[in-house]
């Protein structure tokens, strides 16, 4: 009864049908004053601190342990993602993240290895903001938010609401759920270094580094919520210019 | 190693096609011609694959790579819709030295990370008309990484099949240079000339 109740109340969130986003280039950012400042103080914290462990240990660990630590904090992302694809109805990404964490759970030893991509069945990553985004909650403003760095005033919600329900949580006590932070830890790490590049670029050798980086993330975004929608492209040839930041 | 690169003799078969129908028809049907832009989109990944495998020097790179983007890429209006409403009062000496500097900035930027491709593959996933342009679709095989979709958008409204914007993962090239131009423009007071010598200097 319970569950039919819950399945009627998805159903009739799903229903509303997705928020309408936000046109290419279209960026509301009303805070912009204080956002600036703390995207000093994560360029600072990068500069001192995350920019450099990165490096460090990105040159000390191997490539294969790196890899081995990021694929099993990942894989304990894969239960947050299955409970969200169900609030959101999406019942096939559900149940293929289902079944890549029942694999490199098992024949991956326990995530470190990542034999489900091997065979095509890539992560469908999602978090509470896209299941905020399907049930209608519109974009809000940018934020940029202290160490984590740009986000939107819905997904900042997600953020707080997919930490309190992660599923790992229930069912990982310390010292295990130690080992998961942590490698949740070397994992960002390891992504630091990745892509260490383009976020150096982004960081220290655009011209606004700030607005770069708001719209990489909101067009970015926005492309993962679009989902199989269509983009609303800007034709040069025959489309009449406007200044999206125009004020 | 051999690069598992999917455009093929196919592909240039089909360019070669496309050449062909760029000689008889006119302009406005080429448009409509899905065909003709992914053999193009074929073409430019065969010829990119070759550059980066040619284990050029950097500098030799930069250039072949821009050399590249004058036959695939319809870098005027690109360098004008990136310049937005500020191209309108550019004189055309601005405007010509606008374009030259900044394909030397989408080379050396581009260029720079050519070695993260090494060992990929992109392969053409779709095509469509989308009003008066096509949308080629690639899906990017990189080492370590999920494959990660590419889009291309092809027109012939400069008269020659090109393509105008690059979109990858949903971040499009026309935007973000949009945004990095006008931050170097507001950076040096709206001035030109000023922008454009940021940008000769611009990695």
């Amino acid at each position: 009864m319970k569950t039919a109740l819950a399945a009627t109340f998805l159903a009739g969130l799903a229903a509303c049908g997705p928020a309408t986003l936000p046109g290419e280039g279209v960026i509301n950012d009303p805070s912009e004053v204080q956002n600036r400042e703390v995207h000093a103080f994560n360029v600072a914290v990068d500069r001192a601190i995350v920019r450099p462990l990165s490096v460090g240990a990105g040159n000390a660990v191997p490539e294969p342990v790196r890899q081995g630590i990021g694929n099993f904090a990942d894989n304990l992302d894969q239960p947050r993602y299955v409970l969200n694809n169900l609030l959101q109805l999406r019942i096939d990404d559900a149940l293929a993240n289902t079944f890549r964490f029942a694999i490199n759970s098992t024949i991956g030893l326990g995530g470190v290895l990542d034999p489900a991509s091997g065979i095509g069945l890539h992560a469908e990553a999602t978090d509470f903001g896209e299941t905020l985004h399907v049930w209608g909650a519109p974009e809000g403003a940018y934020v940029v938010l202290p160490v984590l760095g740009p986000s939107t005033s819905r997904d900042t919600v997600g953020f707080v609401v997919d930490r309190a329900m992660n599923p790992v949580r229930f069912f990982v006590e310390p010292p295990e759920s130690y080992y998961a932070t942590a490698a949740g830890i070397g994992g960002a790490l390891n992504t630091r270094y990745r892509f260490s590049d383009t976020i150096d670029e982004l960081y220290y050798e655009s011209a606004d580094g700030y607005a770069a980086a708001r719209i990489l993330y909101l067009s970015n975004r926005r492309f993962e919520l679009r989902g199989e929608a269509q983009d609303d492209y800007f034709d040069p040839y025959t489309d009449t210019y406007e200044d999206p930041y125009a004020q | 190693m051999l690069n598992k690169i999917t455009p093929t003799r196919r592909a240039f078969l089909g360019l070669l096609g496309g050449a062909a129908a760029l000689a008889a028809m006119p302009t406005q049907l080429i448009a409509q011609s899905v065909n003709a832009a992914r053999a193009l989109v074929d073409a430019l990944l065969v010829d990119l694959y070759a550059l980066i495998n040619a284990g050029r020097s950097t500098s030799q790179l930069y250039s072949d790579f821009e050399t590249l983007l004058n036959r695939y890429a319809d870098l005027p209006i690109i360098a004008q819709t990136v310049m937005g409403v500020d191209w309108r009062r550019a004189s055309n000496a601005q405007r010509s030295d606008f374009i030259t500097a900044f394909r030397s900035y989408i080379a050396r930027k581009y260029g720079s990370r050519f070695q993260e491709l090494i060992g990929g593959t992109f392969e053409i996933t779709g095509a469509r008309q989308i009003r008066n342009f096509i949308e080629v679709t690639t899906t990017a095989n990189l080492r370590n990484e999920a494959p990660f979709e590419v889009i291309w958008l092809v027109s012939s409204g400069s008269g020659q099949l090109k393509f105008f914007n690059l979109v990858i993962e949903g971040i499009n090239l026309q935007t973000t240079e949009r945004q990095e131009i006008g931050a170097m423009l507001d950076r040096n007071g709206g001035n030109i000339d000023a922008m454009i010598a940021d940008l000769r200097n611009a990695s």
